[in-house]
């Protein structure tokens, strides 16, 4: 590999490799297998057709890390437009199918050596691929008829080794569908009750969250990310907030990191009730929907109150928060912190010795760890699988290692640990929540940087440089020096990151999500191909996929 | 039925008590998708309880249900079906259009996202909001039955009744 592979500097001190495109192969696989980073994180492209050096045109771009924690490494390499063809990486990581997939439909680079290399977000009938910069962001494409899926199906049939003699039935379940949570789809070939193929599609909720995000300045994405995941908006924020000031250089104040963890961890606590609920409506509890959700609701109280918002919050802004908090926010915390474990507990209760319930969950839907880390999970559903990772401890921000909790993991990786990992992270987050509320440092939410924060709007009538100030922020952004920078958080559903690419503007040239449940939804044909029917129910739900984020 | 209603004298009163019926068990299609459908489930949560309404029946199945509430985006992948479950549903059918999303696009003015359902569906009422609270959920109901009660035609019959006439005129 040496002499092929060119270390390249980087102001934002991520560690990236330069390669050919012929080189990348051996590069990726070296990395993998001498050197630890087992865990490819995401793939995306830097069309660069409006930067400074733009030829070759694309930048093909393999994100990846030590699922153990440290050191994070970006291997880049050009692709000409004329030949946009490269060799896959599908036969590395398993997180590199779907990584392509996206990387083909929405940049148009195809992938020699792919199983399966169609589009995955956009419409079957869609021309183009709308993330190209030549894409007119407003140009519509419309849909006749749905995708019948069949394709892939015969080619699995095709693969079985042992079709045997059977009456197999096609079952097409979703996207409308209770159990499929409005927007994801898959079609079962089943025999009898058993799953033997399984052919998920995604992108109902495709909504060009990335191509929206190249419309606005830096602030302005703040409300999108709100709905990546709409079940935890506050993260989200968070998440991108961070990316960018990571690229400004800047440190938030001791007071605002407190605000966040706090903010961020009621985030998590919301996200698991909502996911704990859902899981066990769709296995017939429906009692614990209630509990669980009035726990929610209290904490909506608490947000409200706060931003005005009850579930897309756009609370926090680069270099801080919108505003500090209010009277009265420790109080209705305290009271969340008390309310909660009791409804944790009833639901327990109700659940934990309930023959159907583990009927349903142990056992089902299970993935090694290794499986799960090829994939690419993170989050409670690579825990679950007894690998601890959790980004709060492997590279801890605003003071995450000088708080007292434990990282949770399980031991199987079946739908009972995803579950029971959730169950034990809210008892960790209220943990953190507490901790952080008792120590709450003064001083001010906001750093104190005429480049980012807007001055106080009473200096804005009253004094001329402050005015200025106002205006130059206002008119032109933030404008974060030019560059890429890959930032990330451990959000509710694993590892959230943003990969940001400035051109020295006031407008991100390009904002590429690292969803967490992209990876996860991956691996689910694996999963429940071989059970029965019904436990692809329990399944999806134990998984968490939120299609916002999904699909963005 | 009908010879009570050629009759004439029990026609409105025959009306009017299909129409308390009608109000009075609606059974919602909640068409979820994204943000706007975790607002739904909250509004069906106990503390704001859409079952006082006597719609709390939500039904998954278009045969059996008679209001469809689209909440969340609509993009061109889903608006195919989304017109596919809504001719599936028996008439007498509503359509409320719950958010910005559902209602116009929102902030999604972009190569995927549809500029609001009415291009697929006839739609009765919008509810603004990015997510709308579950009151204006609930208020959204409450006038929908109002509506009902009234003799209010729907949307789709009201497209129908213009198309019939244009169909006369021709
Ligand atoms: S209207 Fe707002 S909250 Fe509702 S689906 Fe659209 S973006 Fe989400």
């Amino acid at each position: 590999m040496e002499g092929k592979v060119r270390v390249e500097g980087n102001p934002f001190g991520d560690l990236v490799f330069r390669t050919e495109r012929e080189h990348l192969p051996a590069a990726l696989r070296a990395l993998r297998d001498d050197h630890g980073f087992d865990m490819l994180l995401d793939t995306t492209v830097v069309d660069r057709l409006e930067l400074p050096d733009r030829e070759p045109r694309f930048d093909l771009v393999y994100n990846m890390r030590p699922s153990l924690g440290g050191l994070r490494v970006r291997v880049q390499a050009r692709i000409p437009a004329e030949d946009p063809v490269a060799e896959s990486a599908s036969g590395i990581w398993r997180a590199a199918e779907w990584g392509e997939r996206e990387v083909f439909d929405q940049y148009g680079v195809r992938f020699r050596g792919h199983p399966n290399c169609k589009r995955i977000l956009n419409h079957k009938d869609f021309v183009g691929h709308p993330l190209r910069r030549d894409y007119d962001i407003k140009k519509q494409q419309w849909l006749s008829e749905p995708d019948d899926l069949l394709d892939e199906m015969e080619k699995k049939r095709a693969a079985d080794p042992e079709p045997g003699e059977r009456e197999s039935m096609l079952i097409n379940l979703g996207p409308s569908h209770p159990a499929m949570h409005g927007a994801l789809r898959v079609l079962l070939d089943l025999d009898g009750e058993t799953i033997r193929h399984a052919v998920p599609e995604i992108g109902y909720l495709h909504r060009g969250f990335e191509k929206s995000a190249e419309k606005g300045n830096y602030t302005q994405v703040i409300p999108y990310t709100d709905r990546l995941n709409y079940c935890s908006s506050v993260m989200n924020n968070v998440g991108y907030c961070r990316t960018v000031e990571k690229m400004l250089g800047v440190e938030i104040t001791p007071r605002g990191a407190a605000i966040r963890v706090i903010l961020l961890e009621l985030g998590r606590i919301m996200d698991h009730c909502v996911q704990l609920a859902a899981n066990l409506v769709d296995l017939g509890a429906l009692t614990n929907y209630w509990y669980l959700f009035n726990e929610r609701e209290k904490i909506y109280n608490v947000i409200e109150a706060l931003c005005g918002a009850r579930l897309t919050h756009c609370y926090f802004r680069i270099g801080g928060s919108s505003h500090d908090l209010h009277e009265g926010f420790a109080e209705g915390v305290r009271e969340v912190l008390r309310s909660v474990p009791r409804a944790l507990a009833d639901v327990e209760k109700m659940v934990a010795r309930n023959r159907i319930f583990l009927d349903r969950t142990v056992g089902v839907g299970a993935i090694s760890a290794a499986d799960a880390i090829s994939h690419g999970f993170t989050g409670p559903c690579l825990r679950a699988a007894g690998v601890q990772n959790d980004l709060r401890k492997d590279e801890p921000y605003y003071g995450y290692e000088t708080y007292d909790w434990d990282v949770v993991v399980g031991e199987k990786g079946d739908t009972y640990d995803r579950i029971w990992v959730r169950f034990e992270e809210v008892r960790q987050s209220l943990r953190i929540v507490e901790q952080a509320l008792t120590r709450l440092p003064g001083g001010p939410a906001n750093i104190d940087d005429p480049r980012v924060v807007l001055p106080p709007k009473r200096e804005v009538y009253e004094n001329i440089e402050a005015l200025m100030n106002h205006f130059m922020l206002t008119m032109y952004g933030i404008r974060p020096p030019a560059g890429e920078c890959y930032g990330a958080i451990e959000a509710a559903n694993g590892e959230l990151g943003f990969f940001t690419v400035s051109d020295g503007t006031g407008r991100p040239y390009k904002v590429k999500v690292r969803p967490p449940c992209f990876y996860v939804f991956s691996a689910f044909e694996r999963l429940v191909e071989g059970g029965m029917i019904q436990d692809a129910i329990a399944v999806l739900g134990s998984l968490n996929i939120i299609a916002g984020e999904l699909d963005r | 039925m009908e010879k009570v209603a050629a009759g004439g004298a029990l026609t409105t009163r025959v009306d009017a008590l299909l129409a308390w019926g009608r109000k009075n068990s609606l059974w919602p299609l909640p068409y979820g998708t994204a943000c706007c459908a975790i607002e739904f489930m909250a509004v069906v949560a106990s503390p704001f309880d859409l079952s006082r309404y006597g719609a709390e029946v939500v039904r998954f199945s278009p045969r059996q249900s008679d209001l469809l509430i689209v909440s969340g985006t609509i993009v061109h992948k889903q608006a195919v079906i989304l017109r596919r479950i809504y001719h599936q549903m028996a008439e007498p059918k509503w359509v409320i259009a719950m958010g910005a999303c559902a209602s116009a696009g929102a902030f999604y003015d972009n190569y995927c996202t549809l500029q609001g359902i009415d291009s697929v569906v006839p739609v009765d009422l919008y509810i603004p909001g990015c997510p709308p609270r579950p009151e204006a959920v609930m208020h959204a109901l409450v006038e929908l039955q109002r509506r009902i009660t009234e003799g209010i035609p729907s949307k789709a019959q009201v497209i129908r009744m213009e198309e019939e006439k244009k169909g006369e005129g021709a």
